[in-house]
């Protein structure tokens, strides 16, 4: 394996991460909408955190080792249609994925209040933050993105 | 760049196999996660199972189904097993041993589910799902080396 083959390895390893940890953080996602106590919240905030490194991790990884490879590769170069299309998509998932996080930080904030007040029963407020559609919306665009990214590095649409 | 240019319409095959392979591994990272992080906790006992069962086994079916389409479109079929590149063995391997590897961490978590439905323990055989879960990220990342890196 050549140098440039480990680049191109590292950097599909980091779409893998980074799709994986989006895929892992849509079944979280949808598994916070049954929860309406403050300990469970934060159970699940546990695995959450998990899928967020990894989408985190994943999103450098991606764009580093992608834009390194598009120097490397002579077929290819950062400047491209192509290459340009998916770093803009890239900042724009980038920035989608770090607002889904603000919002479904929201029930986390709320759960840490409701223990440090000794309730963890059945919260209507906290039920309704875990079943927020403002964060579902920001996740799928985000989602829409980064699929579109796989489609542009698939088909290479001008090269 | 997630791949080399290809020839004509191999595109298509392509995409649903890594659309399958990083759902798989997505569903792996949530599994192992919860499983590893339940402590005894059922809600994320079961996240873990029904990660594997709802979300994995499709995207698994994709992934082997969509390799399959590509191998025979590249003409793999009509080439001597011995004369196929370590990287394509390397990525059988994964999908089909690790394949079966799936089903049984499968099986005994569903054991292990129902068991805990039963009002019984079932923590110890989700246990062993989550190590399977483990073992297979470790598997989807060689895959994904040596599938991108193509050694020999």
């Amino acid at each position: 394996m050549s140098f440039e083959d480990w680049i191109f390895a590292l950097h599909v390893l980091g779409a893998a991460t980074l799709v994986g940890g989006l895929v892992m953080s849509w079944i979280v996602v949808f598994a916070f909408r049954s929860v309406e106590d403050a300990q469970s919240t934060l159970s699940l905030n546990r695995v959450a955190m998990v899928g967020s490194a990894a989408v985190i991790a994943g999103l450098v990884l991606a764009l580093g080792f992608g834009i390194w490879l598009a120097i490397l590769r002579v077929a290819f170069h950062p400047w491209d249609g192509w290459v340009i299309a998916a770093i803009v998509l890239w900042g724009i998932a980038t920035a989608l994925i770090l607002r889904s996080f603000a919002e479904n930080s929201k029930p986390v904030k709320k759960a840490r209040a409701l223990i440090a007040g000794g309730d963890n029963g059945p919260n209507a407020e906290l039920r309704a933050l875990n079943r927020t559609s403002r964060g579902l919306v920001l996740r799928a665009l985000a989602s829409a993105a980064i699929v579109l990214i796989v489609v542009d590095m698939i088909y290479k649409p001008g090269a | 760049m997630l791949a080399a240019i290809r020839g004509p319409g191999q595109d298509f095959p392509v995409l649903l196999h890594i659309v399958g392979a990083t759902i798989v591994f997505g569903a792996l990272l949530a599994s192992a996660t919860s499983l590893a992080l339940a402590r005894g906790e059922t809600r994320l006992l079961r996240l873990g199972y029904y990660s594997l069962l709802l979300v994995g086994l499709p995207a698994l079916i994709l992934l082997r189904l969509s390799a399959q389409w590509i191998y025979n479109k590249q003409g793999w079929d009509k080439v001597p097993s011995k004369f196929q590149p370590t990287w394509l063995d390397i990525g059988f391997l994964v999908a089909d041993i690790g394949g079966l590897f799936f089903l049984l961490a499968l099986v005994v978590g569903g054991i292990g589910v129902i068991r805990m439905r039963a009002g019984k323990s079932g923590a110890g055989l989700l246990r062993v799902t989550m190590v399977i879960a483990l073992g297979l990220i470790v598997a989807y990342i060689v895959a994904v080396w040596a599938m991108t890196g193509k050694p020999n």
